[in-house]
């Protein structure tokens, strides 16, 4: 059973195709890694599972537990099952971390979510994203993610901006909220795998799914060769 | 006091009100500077139908309007109590536990009372500043005096409550706040109109006096209507180390309000602060602001408003510093939220140096809510009107004022019951 299902998906951002024929598909309770160099497509990818309306969906179909959403406003899709962590979420002043997660959460307090993240309770206090650090603001997202309790997890970049000591926590928590559920997780460097298990791994280049495989060796051809190395792959060539 | 003594004041105030008068009657055709200019002869004075004896025996529909002002009839977590409708005192008075300490009375009785007050009349208000001056000299109708003794800390709010009834009446108040050397004290004002008037002016003049060391919180809630026009003139004047926090909230639609309150921090260390919380809504024209003349050697000046304008309305948010002596120090924070293409908020603030040693400063954004973050609320699964909401309700945050716990959630409730019927 798959609980994602994206089929030739063709995507434009103000006349510019950002994804092209997209293909791809989530078993249930897996966690798949999306790699891939800037403007790939990985955000908008996430942007467009999650009804963004500038993303505009020009073909294709977007599947989520054999139900198709692709024309779902955001927050349906978000009651259908689907949860986000924002690479970088916006600040709202006057809405407070604490007020959001009462809102969200069903059997946690917000104090009780805080202290799974080690977040000291006044945080709860502070408007949203204002103030934090970059591995703090990750944190954020994943509380309200822990609140939120869906299905399906899109984590954008959960490692950018995060030292190494938070780096771990990070990871620990992911790997708590993934446990039993699917998602995609795009990392552009790849350490969040260092401490997240992951089921498999895609490089998404201009806008489709280059390659699939062991994110552990795609990650490690990353790393040695770049990028170039998927030019050289099969599909990429069209063979 | 010896009767000679006395004879000589009132000598004296016979003559002040004579030149008062004088003053007024010259004044009566001068526009104000801002807001838009209210034609006075088309109102009415005197009595409506309405006979009330006391609290008790107010119609339901209007105790349940006090409640949206913040006014408990029941006076329970109050000090004391002022109550006016159209230009009768239903009620004044203070609780056993304050007696003594505190008066709370009519100003009319008040003047009668006392012949020394004569000398808190418009001095920190110019009788002649405009024609809303001048008629509320010449056509005055109560208005509270509350008078809080040297060293005595109020710890629980005072409360007052302006109320209209009568179609096309015309209100106009004049409350003398006296607060002693040392003394502490807190007001909730809630003005408010019957859902039966369609036309309406209030004009409140307010005039308060700290002492030295003295601390007033002065809490404003207006209620009113479309089609009623409102004209405050409130001027307060601070001694030594005095500190004075006003918290202006109007969020129900309006014809029109324009006030622009004066602080002068005449003392050294003496502190001033304006906040404001403003929903303009449908055709209100809001004119509001708060003027900081730092007088005093060290004192201090901010004023700190959040407005936001939907409908057609049209808002104002004014502010204005003058820096006079050294080490003087002031800040101007204006934040304004659109909500619609017809409506639109001007902020101005302004900053006047006048003395080397003054540090002035302001910060001033007004744009509409970003998507971004209704988008950001959204995959949180909120609806598109639950994520404005909580925007708005958001940058209606009272927290940013520092508010005593107690009020603060009073005036939470208050901007609840308000706004989820406005938005």
């Amino acid at each position: 059973m798959l609980a994602l299902e994206i089929k030739d998906l063709v995507v434009e951002v103000d006349g510019r195709r950002v994804l092209d024929e997209l293909n791809l598909e989530v078993p249930r309770g897996e966690l798949h890694v999306l790699f891939g160099p800037n403007g790939s497509g990985k955000t908008s990818l996430i942007l467009t599972v999650l009804g963004f309306p500038q993303y505009k969906v020009l073909r294709g179909q977007i599947i989520l537990n054999g139900e198709d959403i692709t024309s779902l406003p955001v927050n349906e899709r978000v009651k259908r099952g689907i949860g986000v962590l924002f690479q970088n979420p916006p600040q709202i002043r006057g809405v407070r971390l604490g007020d959001v997660l009462k809102k969200l959460a069903k059997d946690e307090t917000p104090i009780e979510i805080a202290r799974r993240v080690n977040f000291p309770a006044f945080y709860l206090d502070r408007e949203l994203n204002c103030g934090f650090s970059g591995g703090e603001i990750k944190r954020c997202e994943l509380m309200q993610l822990m609140a939120q309790k869906p299905s399906f997890l899109l984590l954008d970049e959960p490692d950018s901006g995060v030292d190494v000591e938070n780096l771990e926590r990070v990871g620990s928590i992911i790997n708590e909220l993934a446990m039993g559920r699917s998602g995609i997780l795009i990392t552009h460097l790849g350490y969040i795998l260092r401490y997240v298990e992951a089921h498999k791994a895609h490089v998404i280049l201009k806008g489709k799914i280059a390659c699939s495989g062991r994110p552990i060796e795609i990650l490690d051809h990353i790393l040695k060769e770049g990028y170039w190395w998927c030019d050289k792959c099969k599909e990429m060539r069209g063979d | 006091m010896t009767n000679a003594r006395r004879c000589g004041v009132t000598k004296l105030s016979k003559m002040q009100e004579e030149e008062i008068r004088d003053r007024a009657l010259k004044a009566l055709d001068k526009k104000a500077d801002y807001g838009p200019d209210v034609d006075l002869s088309a109102f009415v004075r005197g009595a409506g139908d309405l006979e009330v004896k006391g609290l008790e025996d107010l119609p339901s529909d209007v105790r349940e309007q006090a409640v949206t002002v913040g006014v408990k009839l029941d006076m329970k977590e109050r000090a004391g109590t002022y109550f006016q409708l159209d230009h009768s005192v239903i009620f004044s008075g203070v609780s056993k536990y304050f007696d003594g300490g505190v008066e709370l009375i009519s100003t009319i009785e008040a003047k009668r009372k006392y012949d020394w007050l004569n000398k808190y009349f418009w001095k920190v208000v110019p009788v002649d500043a405009d024609k809303y001056t001048a008629f509320a000299a010449l056509e005055w109708d109560h208005g509270y005096f509350l008078r809080v003794a040297a060293r005595k800390k109020v710890t629980v709010p005072l409360q007052s409550c302006l109320y209209i009834h009568r179609n096309k009446l015309d209100q106009n108040v004049h409350n003398i706040i006296l607060m002693e050397p040392g003394s502490e004290a807190q007001i909730i004002t809630g003005c408010v109109v019957h859902p039966n008037v369609s036309k309406a002016l209030h004009v409140g003049i307010t005039e308060i006096y700290l002492m030295r060391g003295a601390k007033l919180t002065f809490t404003m809630i207006h209620n009113w209507a479309e089609g009623i026009d409102v004209r405050p003139r409130t001027g307060i004047m601070l001694e030594e180390g005095a500190t004075f926090i006003s918290n202006y909230i109007n969020l129900k639609p309006v014809g029109s309000v324009q006030t622009y309150p004066a602080a002068h921090c005449n003392g050294e260390n003496s502190t001033a602060i304006f906040n404001s919380l403003i929903y303009g809504n449908r055709r209100s024209v809001i004119d509001v602001g708060g003027k900081i003349i730092l007088d005093g050697r060290g004192s201090r000046g901010e004023v700190k408003s959040r407005v936001i304008a939907t409908g057609n309305a049209e808002v104002y948010s004014r502010g204005l510093l003058v820096g006079k002596q050294e080490k003087t120090r002031g800040h101007l924070e204006c934040r304004g939220l659109l909500l619609s293409d017809q409506a639109f908020i001007h902020a101005i603030p302004e900053l006047r140096g006048e003395a080397s040693g003054t540090e002035l400063s302001h910060e001033a954004a007004v744009g509409k809510i970003a998507e971004e973050a209704i988008y950001y609320l959204m995959a949180r699964g909120f609806s598109e009107e639950e994520a404005v909401s909580m925007i708005v309700r958001g940058f209606l945050d009272t927290r940013i004022f520092g508010l005593p716990e107690p009020l603060q959630k009073e005036v939470d409730h208050a901007i609840d019951i308000v706004l989820s019927s406005s938005l």
